[in-house]
């Protein structure tokens, strides 16, 4: 039996009483067991992890072996998650201090990232040893690393020495041409390369280095930065390929490009993708790969749970002050992490039993004239209904139709409000909601102001406080059902859906 | 025989490991090459090596003060038009 509610549900045949159930959506459900296992209650996968799970970066790997036209070297990598050179760069020894620090304040903090501010495996040296420290003095975390490929496959055997969870692998073309767009030049072998020949070494180097850690049994995720006009046609392919060859998961990333970025596409006024360019891109790839939403090009210095940041905290000379007993403090860690993962469990088992409830209400939904709608999530997590439209500085948005509730994606705004009375800049901050909201008829939230209200109903996103506290899916489905009694939801083309 | 780095060097450590004489140490503000151990690479590598890395235009010099990545070589705007780009995003 199809579940209507799409998301946060395994197949049942998945023998989802343990790991799989609600762990990161739609796209989980074909992944084989052990690696749904590895993947659930990774803050950067399970969206509900997200919420009880924290990550954080290391920035050890200064050196970079490519030049992409979407970076500056200079600054913070809002495409890749990337510091700039200009953060804070700790040497290896520095870095594991910090990790054990933060490690044993953060108890939450489980999944240690490379990523930068270059190429994690163009700093060899410096990624590894930080990585032998970690595994023999913190076991319990997880360490990731993310590469642009280049130098991969000459590092996947000591790779797979550590305790590396996955990798990921940016890889935006699987076409020299396409390629030549992107990069202007790589560093090979003691030259530097430009132009198309630059962009085939890459793209061989990339696939050979997927194919290895496939083939050593390491996770690869693939991020691809979404181009307009670039590579948007061409990630359809790069997906199909990358799942082919193994790749766990593909995710799909804006590109972001400012123009006070100063970087290549930013200075020639390259755009970015609208909401609905990326999802329809999202959607397509999903059709042969596991696609990933989640992501938020979260800050790749944060340090914390989601949407906070104690970086301030861990400064160097505030951690050379510290003194930690790690052993001590992975007994804590090691209870915190199973009373998280009972809570975690807890809320799976209540949200199994209600979906078997509304799918039984939902079943009732499944008539065929009734179009798609995308609403829209104000939340803070827990899988309710718990934000503030003025105070949400992201929403959820999912998709309803005859067959259910799926999980489309994050669009980021600015809290439009934030606070009381600080609403000077108002205006423009909800204008950015607005145009985040685009495509979307619903906006569900725990409140909303007065002001808000007619814009919104003007731009045809119908705003609804009613639902406050409520589980999303419950809220959405309802609201679905309040639409098509309203005879909001008849299909244009409903002679079709019927014969269909 | 030497080069050297100046204030536009973005301090990314990318030549630094290359060197085949341990001519380039971290300095602030920027990243510095002894001059004493510098040979252009020659006998070690057809390019020099910190040039053929450095990902910045302008921040290498050859001994005459000219840039061994002259502006536009590396991002592909060249400065006419560059200048313009800047032009335009200041009136935006
Ligand atoms: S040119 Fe060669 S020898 Fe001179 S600093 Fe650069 S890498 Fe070193
Ligand atoms: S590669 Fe260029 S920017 Fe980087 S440290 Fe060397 S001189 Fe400076």
């Amino acid at each position: 039996m199809e579940l209507p509610v799409l998301n946060n549900v395994a197949p049942e045949a998945g023998g989802c009483s343990a790991g799989s159930c609600g762990s990161t959506d739609d796209q989980m459900g074909h992944l084989p067991e052990h690696i749904r296992e590895k993947v659930f209650n990774h803050p950067c996968y399970s969206e509900e992890a997200h919420h009880y799970f924290a990550r954080m970066h290391v920035a050890v790997a200064p050196a970079c072996n490519i030049q992409c036209h979407y970076c500056n070297r200079k600054y913070d990598c809002a495409n890749e998650s990337r510091p700039g050179v200009v953060s804070e760069l700790h040497h290896p020894v520095q870095a594991v201090k910090k990790v054990l620090a933060v490690a044993a304040t953060i108890p939450q903090m489980t999944v240690l990232g490379i990523a930068g501010p270059g190429d994690p495996l163009a700093n060899p040296e410096r990624t590894f040893e930080t990585f032998r420290m970690l595994s023999e003095q913190a076991p319990d975390i997880k360490l990731c690393v993310s590469t642009n490929g280049l130098s991969l496959p000459d590092h996947v055997d000591e790779m797979a020495k550590y305790n590396i969870d996955h990798v990921t692998i940016t890889i935006n073309c699987v076409d020299p041409d396409v390629g030549a767009l992107i990069y202007p030049w790589i560093f090979w072998k003691n030259k530097r390369i430009k132009g198309r020949e630059a962009a085939a070494i890459l793209i061989e180097q990339q696939q050979k280095g997927l194919e290895m850690l496939v083939a050593r049994g390491i996770l690869v995720k693939v991020n691809s930065v979404m181009i307009p006009g670039v590579n948007d046609k061409h990630l359809a392919e790069v997906s199909r390929i990358v799942k082919a060859k193994g790749a766990f998961l593909h995710n799909v990333m804006p590109l972001i490009s400012e123009a006070e970025h100063g970087t290549f596409y930013g200075m020639t006024g390259q755009r970015g993708p609208t909401n609905e360019e990326l999802q329809t891109l999202q959607d397509e790839c999903s059709g042969d790969m596991n696609m990933m939403r989640h992501c938020r090009q979260c800050r790749a210095d944060a340090v914390g749970l989601l949407g906070e940041d104690r970086g301030d905290e861990f400064t160097m000379d505030k951690i050379e002050k510290m003194d930690i007993n790690y052993p001590e403090a992975m007994k804590m860690r090691a209870e915190v992490h199973a009373a998280i993962n009972e809570e975690l469990e807890s809320k799976r088992v209540a949200k199994n039993a209600k979906v078997q409830l509304v799918s039984i209400d939902g079943l009732k939904l499944n008539k065929p004239e009734t179009r798609p709608v995308l609403m829209a999530i104000a939340t803070k997590g827990g899988g309710v209904i718990n934000e503030h439209f003025g105070h949400a500085s992201e929403f959820l948005i999912y998709e309803a139709s005859p067959s259910g509730v799926r999980f489309i994606g994050h669009r980021k705004t600015v809290a439009y409000c934030e606070g009381g009375d600080t609403c000077g800049d108002g205006e423009t901050a909800l204008d950015k909601s607005i145009k985040a909201l685009t495509g979307c008829e619903v906006v569900l939230c725990s409140k909303i102001g007065f002001e808000p209200w007619g814009p919104l109903e003007s731009a045809g996103i119908q705003p609804n406080g009613e639902h406050a506290m409520e589980p999303i899916e419950d809220a959405i489905l309802a609201m679905y059902e309040e639409m098509r009694v309203a005879g909001k939801l008849v299909h244009k083309s409903s002679e079709q859906q019927k014969v269909a | 025989m030497a080069f050297e780095i100046i204030e536009s060097c973005v301090n990314c450590w990318a030549c630094e490991p290359l060197c085949p004489n341990k001519a380039i140490y971290e300095a602030r503000p920027h990243f510095m090459i002894d001059p004493d151990k510098c040979n252009e690479c020659a006998g070690d590598f057809e390019e020099s090596q910190c040039v053929s890395i450095c990902p910045i235009e302008g921040a290498i010099l050859n001994e005459l003060g000219e840039a061994l990545n002259p502006p536009g070589s590396l991002t592909g705007i060249l400065p006419a038009k560059f200048a313009e780009l800047v032009a335009r995003q200041q009136a935006a």
